[in-house]
């Protein structure tokens, strides 16, 4: 072994297989981005795909703010629509005038569309963080939404912008007409965004950003201004979010008002805090959960934004770091050979909390459902909202379920106690 | 030679209540000052005034010369003038290693950098892992400082506040809540840290103070009342008065 193979620090290196394995988890991601449309490959599946790709692109975005600054915007969304409006007059040009720029370099302008709104507004908006941002991007949000009503000339009124894709210059002889072809367009931009996205969290700007959200007055006294933090942060949010939007505007080819508005920035803040805020994998798994219980969801109960709501209520009261955050709770459980401790007191409570569940989603659906009479159906058992049957079985799913539910909730707890402790005297939890 | 910290005729008044009054001090390079006083004196309240977290109602501060009253924190630190804060005030959720590297970046000159790798930047990381080896938590280095034992968030933050590698460096009580084991280690850190540099420190283990200062000056009711020597001050009738009175009996 060579001098130079030595670290420095035993301490400053990391285990051998790490940096593998993080390499394996991207190509993995990436490959599997891939293999998809080939194993689902009908139109549906890969429209729903296709979503959940602009999704996750818009939501990594959005955790730049939330998660790595620490600033909560109600407004995301005026950069996702403005990308949109930006990639589709671009389209619209680059048809007009015969430029020779392929599809595939659209969502680029869509970024730039997002940019250039947070170059001239976020400096603005970003010298104070907390309540006083949170009420600014609400503000500017309505703001922007509102006046592309007012300014056709630019967003079209109601019917928006409207676009076709396939008369751009062909990229490899691709017309990009078929969703298959659109859905590996989107599939490379959330790659390219994706990593860049991360590499961001890995620069003294992104580090720093993490020390503005910690403690934004103590960073002053480091040498950075927390006001300049935010406003690049904010930037680079703007921008992601604005190849989002350009990724949409393809994907649909038609850019309107509803881009902008608040429904599309509350989606992006709910799936955002449900997958969490504090990995950067987070907000993926949020996008991917939301985008499909809104798609799956819709057709199947007109109340879907009422279980969106308990999903959110539920996640902010008992699993504040989200999904990404309770998945990781176990991390240091199964490194230490304990999470074989919590199976089997998982395995008992699955029953009864699926049945008190089923009670919640029966009684929701009978309150919604009781001046309509039509049945509800739920995992294929058929109920009659009007029948008082239904009010009992409801009634003790929701009641039986909760009592049962809790004991076995509390053995969770329990056996937490157990597995952390014995994961504390071997060191893998502090 | 110009003074490190020139303090001139300054006053802070809160509302009408008068906190600091015509305040003077005179830091030299090089030089370990003290400021000792009673409760609520006023000395948190200087150190506010002087990294530029508060501004003075009147008055000016000079660092090295220049004046710095009415500068933002972040600009004064840049002109080199480093601070710790009496109630540990580090990134809570970063660990030991993100909070040291954090406070390295500006002066090492990655600035707001977002095209280079953290992690591959050497001077950063040899620096970092030397401060962290200076404040003994290198074995901590993984660890969120949200979760480090009392004494261990007092050691990162001198650590935070070193490791930029100011001139001028100022401690707000490092060694409040310590036991006698961790101050006397502490102290001895503060020592080698501060070598070549200039440290104001308020301290109130008056065996701390006398053992480390070059210079003490004494703040009673937002105003210093005397200031010289550890000698001279052991000797100085108005501060026997006003502040040593109960020990010298
Ligand atoms: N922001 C503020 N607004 C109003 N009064 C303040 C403010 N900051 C400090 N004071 C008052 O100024 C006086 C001096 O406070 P300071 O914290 O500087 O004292 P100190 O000498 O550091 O005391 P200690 O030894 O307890 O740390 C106190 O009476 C305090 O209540
Ligand atoms: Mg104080």
């Amino acid at each position: 072994m060579t001098a130079a193979a030595t670290p420095a620090s035993p301490l400053s290196a990391k285990p051998a297989g790490s940096h593998l394995r993080f390499y394996a988890l991207w190509l993995l991601g990436i490959a599997v981005l891939i293999i998809l449309p080939l194993l689902f490959s009908s139109g549906g599946s890969l429209t729903s795909f296709s979503l959940i790709g602009i999704a996750i692109v818009f939501a990594l975005s959005y955790n730049i703010l939330l998660g790595q600054t620490g600033l909560l915007s109600f407004g995301h969304a005026v950069h996702y629509g403005l990308g949109g409006f930006a990639a589709s007059h671009m389209m619209n040009a680059v048809v007009a005038h015969g430029w020779p720029l392929p599809l595939p370099f659209i969502p680029l302008f869509g970024g730039l569309g997002g940019l250039a709104f947070a170059i001239l507004l976020g400096w603005v908006m970003t010298k104070r963080a907390g309540t006083v941002f949170a009420m600014i991007s609400l503000g500017i949000g309505e703001l922007v939404a509102s006046s592309s009503l007012i300014l056709r000339s630019v967003f079209g009124g109601e019917a928006g912008i409207t676009t076709d894709r396939t008369t751009l210059p062909r990229m490899f002889g691709w017309t990009f007409g078929p969703q298959l072809q659109v859905y590996y367009l989107i599939a490379f931009w959330l790659v390219l965004s994706a990593i860049a996205m991360y590499a961001l969290t890995r620069t003294p700007l992104g580090r720093i950003s993490n020390a503005v959200r910690d403690n934004p007055e103590r960073v002053q006294f480091i040498g950075y201004d927390p006001h300049v933090v935010r406003y690049l942060a904010y930037c680079f949010a703007g921008f992601f979010a604005g190849v989002a939007g350009g990724l949409a505007a393809i994907s649909f080819e038609i850019a309107n008002s509803a881009y902008l508005g608040a429904i599309q920035s509350g989606l992006v803040l709910f799936s955002t805090f449900i997958g969490g805020t504090a990995y950067f994998f987070g907000p993926i798994l949020g996008a991917i959960l939301v985008t499909y219980l809104q798609l799956g969801l819709t057709s199947l109960t007109s109340v879907w934004q009422l279980y969106f709501g308990i999903i959110f209520i539920g996640i902010v009261m008992f699993s504040p770091g989200g999904i990404a955050g309770l998945l990781m709770m176990h991390r240091p459980l199964i490194l230490a050979g304990t999470f074989g401790m919590m199976i089997p007191s998982y395995l008992l409570a699955i029953v009864p909390t699926a049945a008190l569940a089923c009670g919640v989603i029966l009684t929701i659906e009978t309150v919604a459902r009781y001046s309509g009479g039509d049945a509800i159906n739920l995992f294929g058992v058929a109920f009659n909202p009007q029948s008082p049957v239904t009010w009992a079985v409801a009634a003790v799913l929701v009641v039986g379920g909760f009592f049962i539910a809790r004991s076995t909730w509390q053995r969770i707890a329990e056996a937490w106690d157990r597995a952390a402790t014995v994961a504390r005297d071997r060191g893998y939890l502090a | 030679m110009t003074a490190a910290i020139e303090v001139r005729a300054v006053e802070k008044r809160f509302g009408n209540v008068s906190v600091i009054r015509d305040l003077n001090l005179s830091v030299a390079k090089g030089e370990r000052h003290a400021i000792i006083g009673p409760n609520g004196a006023g000395k948190s309240t200087t150190f506010n005034l002087i990294s530029g977290h508060i501004r003075p109602s009147s008055g000016e501060v000079r660092l090295n010369g220049a004046v710095i009253s009415g500068l933002r924190p972040f600009e004064i630190n840049r002109r080199g003038l480093s601070r710790s804060f009496q109630v540990t005030n580090v990134f809570s959720r970063m660990t030991v290693w993100e909070n040291v590297r954090c406070a390295v970046l500006w002066a090492t000159g990655h600035r707001y950098a977002f095209w280079k790798n953290v992690d591959s930047l050497p001077e950063v990381r040899e620096r970092t892992a030397e401060i962290l080896d200076d404040i003994h938590l290198t074995h901590r280095r993984d660890v969120p400082a949200g979760l480090l034992t009392y004494a261990e968030q007092r050691e990162l933050e001198i650590g935070v506040t070193i490791a930029s590698g100011a001139t001028v460096v100022m401690l707000d009580e490092p060694t409040a809540g310590m036991s006698n084991a961790e101050t006397e280690r502490a102290v001895a850190l503060i020592r080698r840290l501060t070598e070549g540099r200039t440290l104001v420190i308020v301290e109130h283990d008056m065996s701390v103070v006398f053992g480390l200062a070059d210079r003490i000056s004494v703040l009673v009711y937002g105003h210093i009342i005397a200031s010289g020597t550890p000698e001279e001050i052991r000797r100085d009738p108005k501060v026997r008065e006003a502040y040593l009175g109960e020990e010298a009996h």
